[in-house]
């Protein structure tokens, strides 16, 4: 079995509610916030692990992202990914979800054919959850997305996939993309012989000239959404702090709950 | 490049039933015909679903395409993205809404990339520039920052609308408009590489989050599914819902992902929100930022939870939420 993870470093979340956008620049000022995997990538991770494990695979990771990303990509090798490819050029920035996965799908389409191709259900900075299913088109594979489970019955998929307050079961062969979401599994912690055994495996990098495609379908050039200006959404209120002893604070949250007109 | 087409909504439906966001959608297709003067045009697909265009209408829809056929039972993806992409390329509409479910964001994805088109995904704000542009504003880094989207080059615009966002009209029985019905065109020959086995979906009991006036979320200082039993013993008092933020949920305390407030659950704006624990992370906070009165209750009073409160009480929640049961119990 080739299975290919596709993984996005992003900011890493924890330090959200740290970012501010430059009064003058409107930019936003995140640099100094580090880089890691987007979380439900590692859970993508760890699901071709766990086939890996089970039924025998190659497994590689795919990446387009700035060159500095090459340390938060040996992650995913320490995690047990036996080999790295980084799409990097300049050519590539500014791109959406849809330039993304135009440019993921030419990788993978260089290194060759896959029965699996695995990916987070959405990243945690951007959000939007796009790319699984127009990398899927773009494969002209089939794809689904927001995947909870993934079994194999002989040459069967059998996958679970995210609803409001339920799932749905699906059944299909490969190939396939799938977009994992984070209750699929919990994924493993890097071990110090896997952060070793990540040093010798190969790791290629990839500029636009590598690739079956024009400046005009990357980056900037090749989105079909283009950005605007930013900002930060007011959420700040005047606070009136309740004192008091218990007693009083629990009486004076009541008042307020009557004039609301929610208790009466 | 100018919009020129008409706005169309995808309604979600399941099980026949409408979703609430499908009105949603239609009041902000309204809201944007007003400007652009084109009808309003809601598409609906599934199987028996015959009763639908009429209740989509009364909700402010102008015309209502309606493809019913059995291979539209189930929603799955692969069958549903083809029947659109037909069927917008028939009549090329000038912008297209989803709802940002599970399903429907995965198909405005899905039809976006078969269409080459831009898709902007769950927004929580559409409005039309001074130049014509449809502006898209999304939530990004956990809701921290919203930014705006535009789509200047290919139609139709897409976009999938957070559930809870925008206000539905007010339902009139009386209003006309005119029934399509279409053929789900382009399945003849099709045989999907998917089979949809099952569909399950958990009946939920008590008050609805999106519909409580009185909404009580917990969060990590919340400490024990002991105390959070207290939470929800208060809410049943006050006939309100139980929300929660992520690190309450991922503890087991909350009952499950439809309690689950803010960029990755729902958006609500009761007429009283209280907050016991919550940290006040921007992820949780923007999903409650328009309620009526705010108040936390933090055991740390420079909490920065305070700074999006109304009312802001320093107390150790485990003891404030049993003194409350007992003042509202008195009370009745």
């Amino acid at each position: 079995m080739n299975i290919a993870v596709c993984v996005k470093p992003v900011p890493d979340p924890k330090f959200y509610d740290k970012i501010t956008i430059n009064p003058e620049t409107k930019l936003l000022e995140r640099n100094k916030i580090p880089m890691a995997i987007n979380p439900s990538d590692k859970n993508a991770i760890e699901a071709a692990m766990r086939l890996k494990e089970l039924l025998g695979a190659k497994v590689i990771l795919i990446s387009m992202a700035p060159p500095e990303a090459k340390e938060v990509l040996k992650e995913g090798l320490a995690m047990g990914i036996d080999e790295a490819y980084l799409l990097s050029d300049r050519a590539f920035a500014g791109a959406d979800t849809y330039a993304t996965a135009k440019t993921l799908a030419a990788g993978l389409n260089k290194i060759g054919l896959f029965d699996l191709i695995l990916t987070g259900s959405e990243s945690v900075d951007g959000g939007t959850s796009h790319v699984p299913s127009q990398l899927g088109e773009m494969m002209g594979m089939p794809h689904l997305n927001h995947v909870m489970a993934v079994e194999t019955e002989g040459d069967i998929l059998k996958i679970k996939t995210k609803i409001e307050n339920g799932y749905m079961l699906y059944e299909g062969l490969p190939p396939m993309v799938l977009g994992v979401s984070k209750e699929i599994n919990t994924p493993r912690y890097v071990s110090l012989m896997g952060v070793v055994k990540a040093q010798g495996k190969p790791f290629t990098v990839w500029g636009l000239n590598d690739l079956q495609l024009n400046a005009d379908d990357v980056g900037l050039a090749g989105s079909l959404t283009q950005p605007g200006s930013l900002r930060t959404p007011p959420i700040d209120r005047k606070v009136e702090m309740l004192d008091g002893d218990i007693e009083e604070k629990a009486e004076k949250i009541l008042k307020i709950l009557y004039a609301a007109g929610v208790l009466n | 490049m100018k919009i020129n087409g008409e706005i169309w909504i995808v309604a979600e439906q399941v099980k026949g039933n409408l979703k609430e966001v499908s009105y949603e959608l239609l009041g902000k297709a309204k809201e944007l015909a007003v400007k652009d003067g084109f009808p309003v045009t809601a598409v609906v697909m599934g199987s028996g679903i015959g009763a639908l265009p009429a209740d989509l209408i009364a909700h402010g829809a102008d015309k209502v395409i309606l493809i019913d056929a059995p291979r539209l039972l189930l929603y799955q993806n692969d069958i549903y993205a083809l029947v659109l992409e037909n069927l917008i390329r028939k009549y090329s509409p000038g912008i297209v809404l989803f709802s940002a479910s599970y399903s429907c964001s995965e198909l405005s994805a899905t039809v976006g990339a078969k269409l080459r088109t831009g898709v902007a995904a769950h927004s929580i704000d559409l409005y039309y520039n001074e130049q014509g542009e449809l502006v898209q504003v999304v939530p990004a880094f956990g809701g921290r920052v919203l930014g705006e989207i535009f789509c200047p080059l290919t139609r139709p615009i897409i976009a999938s609308i957070k559930p809870g966002v925008f206000k539905k009209q007010a339902k009139d029985t009386a209003r006309q408009g005119e029934i399509i019905e279409e053929p789900a065109a382009g399945l003849e020959h099709y045989q999907s590489p998917l089979k949809a086995v099952t569909v399950v979906q958990e009946h939920l009991s008590g008050v609805p989050l999106e519909d409580a006036e009185i909404v009580l979320a917990g969060g990590w200082g919340v400490g024990s599914a002991e105390v959070w039993q207290l939470l929800e013993k208060l809410a049943q008092s006050l006939h309100g819902a139980v929300g929660c933020t992520r690190p309450a949920l991922d503890e087991g305390w909350a009952k499950g992902e439809h309690e689950l407030i803010g960029v990755s659950g729902k958006t609500i704006r009761p007429k009283v929100y209280i907050g016991f624990g919550i940290s006040g992370a921007t992820h949780h906070v923007v999903g409650i930022k328009d309620s009526g009165v705010v108040i936390n209750v933090n055991n740390d009073p420079n909490s920065p939870v305070f700074q999006i409160s109304d009312y802001g009480v320093a107390a150790d929640v485990k003891e404030l939420l049993p003194k409350l049961l007992e003042k509202i119990e008195e009370a009745k």
